[in-house]
C-alpha cells in the first residue's frame, strides 16, 4: 500500500431532503468497507452517532435550503469543509420541494398545518450552490451509488470525476437500446436530461422522467415542440418539466412557457 | 462484374444451411432480428431469428415495424444498429494498472474477440466498413482493437429489395447494389414463384462456403429479376442528397444562416453520431478504486455534440449548438474528404430516422444549396 498520512475525513450533511441520496452511500454494501477503509467517516448521523468535531476534507451535502436556519448552517458547513460536493436533485437544484417556488408557500402552510405559528420556512427551496461555493455537483434523484463512489475515489486520488454531463441518449446508444421515442412514439426526456442513471427507464420501455436534471446544453424548447407533435398536451408539458428538477433553470424556464 | 456462371441460386433452406456452415466453421453469426420494436443486429442461431415477414416504415425521427404480406427474410431497410457495434465496440477496457509498493504494473487487457460472420450487410454498410477501414487501418497508426475484430470476418451482403423512407444511398453512390467487400452477396426474390436467393461470390472463402450449400446455377430469368429488384430500390429512395459538389458547397458556407436555423432544432443529444456507421470518435475514461491500488482505462464512443469533446484549457471550443452541428456535418460531408479521401456519409439515413426531432442532413444541405442558388439569381 502507498504511504498515507491520516485518512481524509468525510462528513455527510443533511438539509431539506428525503435521505435517499445519503442512503446511496450505505447502499454501497460491498464497497462500504472499502469506503470506511479509505476515509474516516467523521460525521454521518444516518449511519453513526459518533461525531468528530472540527474540519472535514470532504463534505457530501444532501438537501436544499428551505429555512433561514439552514441558510446559516450551510455557511458553517462550507467553512469547515476543504471540499464540498452536493449530491442529488435537492442539493443541486432545490428538489421536488422547489415546487413551492411556483406557488404561495403561505397558502400551503394554512392547508397543511392546524397551527402555523411554529412554522418558520422560506418562500423558496434553493440549491446549495445559491448559498456557498460548491466544488462538484453530483446529479440525480436519487444519485447513482456507482457515481458516488467514483466521486469519492476521484477526490481521494486528486483527479476529475468521470461523470459525463451529456444526454441520457448516449447511455441508451452505448447499451444498444432501441430509441423508444422514435420506434414506439413514447415521450421521453432523455435528449435533454443529464446522464448518470445508465438509461434506466428507457431500458424498460419507459420514457425518461428527467430525474438527473438538465443535461449540459438542453434544448427543451425544441424537444417540447416534438413532444406536442407526439400528442402531448400543454398541461402535461408543464408537468414533465416540473418534477424533481423543477427549479433547475432549463426545466424551470420551459415549464413556465407552458404555464397557462 | 461477375459472369452469369458465377451466380448461383439457393432456397431459404440454403440460407438455413449457410448459418449452420458458418457456425461449424467457428464463426459467431450476427444477423438481423426483431428486438423491442425494431430490426437490429444480434447473435442468431438460425433463420427463425430473422425478421421474417417484417419491414419498417421510416421518416425523420420515426421508425415503425410493419408486417409484409410475404415471408421475406431481408424485406426491410437498415435499423438502429450498425456493424460498427461489433467492429468498434461502444465500450472497451484498454488496460488496467496495479500498485505494488511504490511501483506500478500495467496489465494489458486480453483482447481476443470472437470471429464474426455478419449476415445481411447492405451496400451502404459495406461502404461504411470500408470508410472505417481507412480511419482505423489506413495510415501509420493502426487501431489494434479494430484490426483484431475486422480481420477474418465473413460478410454475407444483401442487395436491398426495399428502400427505407430515409435512405439516400443512390445519391451518394454507395448503393443499393453491393459492390465489393463481401464474401457472399444475396439478392432475395420473393415474388414470381418460390422464395429464393441469387448468390454472388466475392471471395474464395465465399466460394468454398457456397460449395457446402445446396445450390444450382441461376437461370437468366432470375438474374434479370434480381437486377430489376435492385433497380426498383434505387428508384424508390426516400431521400436524396442534392446533386452538387457538397464538400465545396459547405466550405463556402461556413457562416450561412441555416446553421442558426438548425441550432434552434438540434438537441445536441448525440444520437446522430451514435447511430452513424462511420462516426468513430472515442473518449478515454480513467477509473481508480478507493484505496488507490488499482486503476483502469476504458475507451468509449464519444460525440462531437458533447461539451467535453472539445474541452481544452479554458473551456469547450465548440460551446454553441451551431458550432457543434456545423462541425459534425461539415466533417461528415466535406473535410472528411480532405482527411480520408472519401465522404463520411454513406446515405444510410440513420441520422435522420433516429434523430429524436427528425433533423434531415439532406434537407440541411438542400437549404444551404438553394439559398446559394437564390443568391445567384438576385
Amino acid at each position: 500500500m502507498a504511504r498515507r498520512r491520516r485518512k481524509p475525513r468525510l462528513a455527510v450533511w443533511k438539509f431539506a431532503s428525503c435521505d435517499g441520496c445519503q442512503l446511496s452511500l450505505l447502499d454501497c454494501e460491498d464497497e462500504l468497507l472499502a469506503v470506511a477503509d479509505a476515509v474516516e467517516i467523521a460525521y454521518f448521523p444516518e449511519a453513526s452517532r459518533g461525531e468528530v468535531r472540527g474540519t472535514y476534507d470532504l463534505s457530501l451535502v444532501e438537501g436544499s435550503i428551505t429555512t433561514a436556519h439552514d441558510a446559516a448552517r450551510i455557511q458553517d458547513v462550507r467553512r469547515r469543509s476543504r471540499r464540498l460536493v452536493t449530491i442529488g436533485a435537492c442539493a443541486t437544484a432545490g428538489g421536488i420541494q422547489a415546487l413551492r417556488n411556483f406557488a404561495d408557500v403561505e397558502a400551503f402552510i394554512s392547508v397543511v398545518y392546524a397551527n402555523h405559528a411554529y412554522i418558520q420556512t422560506l418562500a423558496t427551496s434553493t440549491p446549495i450552490a445559491d448559498h456557498v461555493g460548491v466544488d462538484f455537483e453530483l446529479q440525480g434523484c436519487p444519485i447513482n451509488k456507482r457515481q458516488l463512489l467514483e466521486v469519492i475515489a476521484a477526490f481521494l486520488s486528486g483527479r476529475r470525476p468521470a461523470i459525463p454531463s451529456h444526454s441520457v441518449c448516449i447511455e441508451c446508444k452505448l447499451k444498444g437500446n432501441v430509441c423508444i421515442m422514435v420506434a414506439h412514439g413514447t415521450p421521453c426526456l432523455g435528449p435533454v436530461t443529464h446522464a448518470g442513471c445508465d438509461a434506466l427507464c428507457p431500458s424498460y420501455n419507459r420514457g425518461c422522467y428527467g430525474c438527473y436534471g438538465p443535461m449540459e446544453t438542453p434544448n427543451t424548447r425544441a424537444l417540447s415542440e416534438w413532444l406536442q407533435g407526439l400528442g402531448m398536451a400543454r398541461g402535461d408539458l408543464l408537468r414533465v418539466y416540473r418534477k424533481f428538477y423543477a427549479n433547475a433553470e432549463a426545466f424551470r424556464t420551459e415549464s413556465k412557457r407552458h404555464d397557462p | 462484374m461477375n459472369t452469369t456462371s458465377d451466380l448461383a441460386l439457393i432456397t431459404p433452406d440454403g440460407v438455413r444451411r449457410l448459418i449452420e456452415v458458418l457456425t461449424a466453421r467457428g464463426y459467431r453469426v450476427i444477423g438481423p432480428t426483431v428486438r423491442n420494436g425494431a430490426i437490429g443486429y444480434d447473435a442468431i442461431d438460425g433463420i427463425d431469428d430473422f425478421p421474417v415477414g417484417w419491414t419498417d416504415e421510416q421518416d425523420g425521427g420515426y421508425y415503425r415495424l410493419r408486417r409484409r404480406d410475404d415471408a421475406a427474410f431481408f424485406g426491410y431497410a437498415v435499423g438502429p444498429h450498425s456493424w460498427k457495434r461489433y467492429l468498434h465496440p461502444p465500450q472497451l477496457r484498454l488496460w488496467r494498472a496495479e500498485r505494488s509498493g511504490d511501483d506500478m504494473r500495467i496489465i494489458d487487457e486480453d483482447d481476443e474477440p470472437p470471429r464474426d460472420a455478419f449476415i445481411g450487410v447492405r451496400a451502404c454498410e459495406l461502404n461504411a466498413i470500408a470508410i472505417q477501414d481507412k480511419v482505423f487501418l489506413g495510415g501509420p497508426y493502426v487501431d489494434p482493437h479494430y484490426r483484431s475484430r475486422r480481420e477474418g470476418i465473413f460478410v454475407v451482403a444483401v442487395n436491398c429489395a426495399v428502400a427505407g423512407g430515409t435512405c439516400f444511398c443512390a445519391s451518394m453512390g454507395t448503393g443499393p447494389r453491393v459492390g465489393s467487400g463481401f464474401d457472399l452477396a444475396l439478392t432475395e426474390i420473393v415474388h414470381d414463384g418460390a422464395h429464393r436467393f441469387l448468390v454472388e461470390c466475392g471471395t474464395d472463402v465465399g466460394a468454398q462456403v457456397l460449395t457446402e450449400l445446396p445450390h444450382r446455377p441461376a437461370p437468366p430469368s432470375d438474374i434479370e429479376a434480381a437486377r430489376a429488384i435492385i433497380e426498383r430500390t434505387a428508384q424508390s429512395m426516400g431521400r436524396e442528397m442534392p446533386a452538387t459538389d457538397v464538400p465545396a458547397l459547405l466550405r463556402r458556407n461556413l457562416e450561412h444562416s441555416r446553421w442558426d436555423n438548425v441550432a434552434e432544432r438540434c438537441l445536441t443529444c448525440g444520437n446522430c453520431t451514435m447511430v452513424c456507421p462511420t462516426c468513430f470518435c472515442t473518449s478515454v475514461e480513467d477509473e481508480t478504486d478507493l484505496s488507490g491500488a488499482t486503476a483502469a482505462r476504458t475507451r468509449r464512443w464519444d460525440s462531437c455534440f458533447t461539451m467535453d469533446f472539445s474541452y481544452i484549457h479554458g473551456g469547450s471550443v465548440r460551446s454553441s449548438t451551431r458550432a457543434r452541428y456545423r462541425q459534425w456535418m461539415t466533417h461528415k460531408l466535406s473535410t472528411w474528404v480532405d482527411q480520408f479521401g472519401t465522404s463520411g456519409c454513406v446515405g444510410c439515413g440513420r441520422c435522420i430516422s433516429w434523430c429524436p426531432v427528425g433533423i434531415d442532413i439532406t434537407e440541411e444541405v438542400r437549404a444551404i444549396h438553394e439559398g446559394e442558388c437564390d443568391g445567384d439569381d438576385s
